[in-house]
């Protein structure tokens, strides 16, 4: 009687624990500091939470997979920039010349994500090394096309990407809204989305069951790549230049917001859901942490612990569950 | 020796278990168990899958604990506190189905973990290697333990799990389903090292679907039921027959069925498909020109040992390997051997593979999306979006006509009992509407009952036209499904028999298991 009623108490934690933390959390930086919960910090926050948010939407699908990039914080700076490179390359003012910028950045991101997947599936290199030397290849790449310095001076329609908003939303948490139902409807409704979870599942009764592993796994590297190369964009249309130290450490804040959204690592298990709240703990911790004068040393402290946390509690519950 | 001392009325209890209670979430897994092991005997415990087997094992061996109930082993009290290591201290010691071995390291490492002999505190190698050595003759095994235990086969890391246990100082070796995975000839070899331990003074609990088995090497028996003990007994004067009511609380026979509808067109063509062996081990034997025909309605068992070419020549057929060299013909198409398992599908084709954990199910996905994945291209809108209509009529539909046993459809498969898992294998490749259907193993690990509905329904499909291909290491199922039986052996094709002329063992004798070995096999029938 009394253990089948712990093991409710553990599943449902289990099940609601990230949003009920992440409720707490506000509370408790609300009451500390009544900015806290302005519109302004609010949107502030949330337009932080878009960019890397946007990437974790993609992330979830190669983590989905048993798979993990560590290159997308370098491949944001590489298509960010490359998009602006082109941008100017063409000339100097010229109707919707953020739409090359756009194109670009997207096209460039899609096209190495592309790569690093068929390194994966043609050479069977794990996917953890393809991404660790994709992380210092285009971090690389970025500084070599430009010469290590910025590229700003965009014009408006380029900056409202970043800064402007729609019916008083900031554009980029519209696009992250976009981009998240979209892979939520993906993953829970479309065929794509099962033989995602399939293949993180059971990778060899994916194959017997006449699914193309190999095309599966690159399209989701595919996939993180090109929302890479969007949030390039966009957040150098929000600080106004494409830095060559754009994303540094990206990497990490989007797969801990996954991991910390519960989306199992090693594959077949979790969902979009969980990495948008995953995500907003990550922005609301930060944030409510800057407000509060915790010096930002500690942050790193901080978000690395409950990352830990996340994923220890998970595996406490799973065995639990046996 | 071994049989005089072997009577549970004149030897002393080594293991003793008493009312033993575990409770699941929704389910009393066990109700009031008891258990008594002598000493120096092998005693079966027996029942279907959900008896409660796999939970008494796990409360014995320390990784559960029992809600209620009592336990002693050579007198002294089982604390439910204690570890698996604790009791494996005791010399408690649980082989499973799943081995326990680290890959990577030797043989000798892997007997001797965490007790290697020493010098000064550093490992003395000559005297590890010696030791095992020694050890691993004592068990009739003439292998280097300086090999790694990853090229080993099943049987022989099983060897090693055994020998772990001796090492250890067993007094009582707990063994579930220790011949899933064997060939003929292994299993012999197992049963031979069994009764030399238990002249050594060693008792083993021998869980086993494989009721043939119970009586070759077991002295008695325990049944369960539902999570209760039912009864226990002397093997020596009891039939199979017997054992088969306890368990399922009713009569269960296989019986060759009559076949009605004459078989059809020739579906599939096999002819002459070879491939090399391959030194890196992935495929172990040489194929030598496998050819064979396959008619609509037609059931062509695949007999064989384990490693003899009837698993590898079904996987060329679907895709899943390649060969060297061959040709396949799909209801008068030629095709050179299919590239993948989706131009199999395409093609009409349709597989239940051998491990029905490793390579069929989804485990942690739901029965409705492990039983459609495959057909979600037919349900779905648009080519993209899963019909969720159809999906759930496809998976009610399969439901109703299998018989599957569940809660809901959004329940995780793992949770299921293994024949409903087979079941849900099932249900996904008949809603492909296949031209034919390869079944490997239809029935490994899975209860009485399930079994018989399992033939049942292979039947019915080929009494639709379907061409079934059914691969399987029982003889009995082989008997009873097909209209042709081929024979394997070594790569080859030693046989190709009609039903009606095939025995225990003429099959035997083409699947060349030394005579010795079909004489015993023979006798307790």
């Amino acid at each position: 009687m009394k253990a089948s009623r712990r093991i409710d108490v553990v599943g449902w934690l289990r099940r609601y624990g990230t949003s009920l933390f992440l409720l707490a959390l506000i509370l408790f930086f609300a009451l500390e500091n009544s900015r806290f919960l302005s519109i302004r910090n609010v949107a502030n926050i949330l337009t932080e939470v878009s960019i890397y948010g946007i990437i974790a939407v993609g992330m979830t699908f190669v983590i989905l997979t048993a798979g993990v990039d560590l290159a997308v914080g370098s491949l944001l700076a590489f298509a960010g920039m490359s998009g602006a490179y082109v941008m100017k390359a063409i000339g100097a003012d010229y109707p919707l010349s953020w739409l090359v910028a756009l194109a670009t950045a997207t096209a460039v991101g899609s096209l190495v994500g592309y790569l690093q997947g068929k390194a994966v599936t043609f050479f069977s290199i794990p996917p953890f090394i393809v991404t660790l030397g994709g992380l210092t290849i285009w971090r690389g790449a970025t500084l070599i096309l430009n010469d290590g310095s910025p590229i700003s001076g965009f014009d408006a329609s380029y900056r409202w990407w970043g800064t402007g908003s729609i019916a008083g939303v900031p554009v980029p948490i519209v696009l992250f809204g976009l981009i998240a139902a979209a892979g939520f409807v993906t993953q829970r409704y479309t065929r794509y989305g099962r033989y995602v979870y399939a293949v993180g599942g059971n990778p060899e009764a994916a194959r017997l069951n006449g699914l193309d592993v190999a095309a599966i796994i690159t399209s989701v590297y595919l996939i993180v790549g090109a929302l890479s190369g969007l949030a390039g964009f966009l957040l150098s249309a929000r600080l106004g230049a494409a830095e060559a130290v754009g994303g540094i450490g990206y990497e990490l804040r989007v797969i801990a917001s996954v991991v910390i959204g519960g989306t199992s690592l090693a594959g077949g298990r979790g969902g979009v859901g969980g990495t948008i709240i995953g995500a907003v703990l990550i922005g609301v911790l930060t944030n409510g942490l800057v407000i509060m004068h915790v010096s930002s040393y500690w942050q790193q402290v901080v978000i690395g612990l409950i990352i830990v946390a996340a994923v220890a509690f998970d595996t406490y519950a799973k065995s639990h569950r046996e | 020796m071994a049989k005089s001392g072997s009577g549970p009325m004149s030897a002393a209890i080594l293991l003793d278990v008493r009312d033993v209670c575990k409770q699941f979430p929704g389910v009393r897994a066990l109700d009031g168990v008891e258990l008594q092991v002598a000493v120096q005997e092998v005693h079966a415990l027996l029942g279907e899958n959900g008896a409660g087997k796999s939970t008494l094992l796990k409360i014995l061996s320390g990784a559960l604990r029992a809600d209620r109930g009592e336990a002693t082993l050579d007198g002294i009290r089982l604390e439910a506190s204690e570890s698996p290591r604790d009791r494996q201290r005791l010399g408690l010691i649980t082989i499973y189905q799943e081995f326990n071995l680290l890959p990577f390291m030797s043989i000798a490492e892997n007997l001797y973990l965490g007790r290697e002999p020493t010098r000064r505190g550093i490992i003395d190698w000559p005297a590890l290697y010696e030791n095992a050595r020694a050890l691993l003759a004592g068990l009739g095994l003439s292998v280097d333990p300086r090999r790694e235990v990853r090229h080993l086969s099943v049987a022989h890391q099983q060897m090693v799990e055994i020998g772990r246990a001796v090492a250890q100082k067993a007094k009582l070796i707990v063994m579930d389903e220790p011949t899933a995975a064997l060939s003929g000839r292994e299993v012999e070899i197992l049963h031979a090292v069994i009764r030399e331990l238990k002249t050594r003074g060693v008792s083993f609990i021998y869980v086993t679907h494989r009721l043939d088995e119970v009586k070759r090497v077991c002295d008695s028996f325990t049944v369960l039921r539902d999570g209760r003990y039912v009864a226990r007994g002397e093997v020596r004067g009891v039939e199979i027959r017997d054992l088969v009511r306890l368990m399922v609380g009713r009569d269960v026979e296989f019986s060759r069925r009559a076949r009605t509808a004459e078989p059809g067109d020739t579906v599939l063509a096999v002819k002459g498909i070879s491939r090399a062996r391959e030194s890196s081990g992935r495929h172990a034997i040489e194929l030598k020109d496998l050819s064979l025909e396959v008619k609509a309605g037609e059931i062509v068992g695949f007999a064989g040992l384990v490693g003899a070419g009837r698993t590898e020549l079904a996987r060329i057929i679907f895709g899943a390997d390649r060969c060297d060299d061959g040709v396949l013909y799909v209801n008068g198409l030629e095709m050179r051997p299919l590239r993948s398992p989706q131009a199999a599908i395409r093609a009409g084709m349709a597989l239940v593979p051998e491990d029905r954990k490793q390579q069929g199910c989804f485990l942690e996905q739901s029965i409705s999306q492990n039983m459609t994945l495959p057909s979600l291209r037919r349900i779905a809108r648009w080519r993209i979006f899963v019909d969720a209509v159809k999906e759930r009529q496809l998976v009610q539909h399969y439901r109703g006509a299998l018989s599957i046993k569940m809660a809901n459809s959004a329940v995780a498969v793992g949770t299921l009992s293994g024949g409903n898992q087979q079941k849900v294998l099932l249900a996904r490749c008949m809603a492909l509407h296949p031209k034919v259907l390869i079944v490997d193993e239809p029935t490994r690990g899975i209860d009485v009952g399930a079994k018989a509905e399992v033939h049942q329904l292979l039947f019915d499909m080929a009494q639709t036209g379907i061409a079934v291909i059914v691969i399987s290491s029982e003889m009995p199922e082989v008997l009873a499904l097909s209209d042709r039986i081929v024979v394997f052996r070594e790569g080859c094709i030693s046989g190709i028999l009609d039903s009606r002329d095939a025995t225990e063992s003429n099959l035997m004798e083409l699947m060349a298991i030394s005579t010795t070995a079909v004489a015993q096999r023979m006798a307790p029938a």
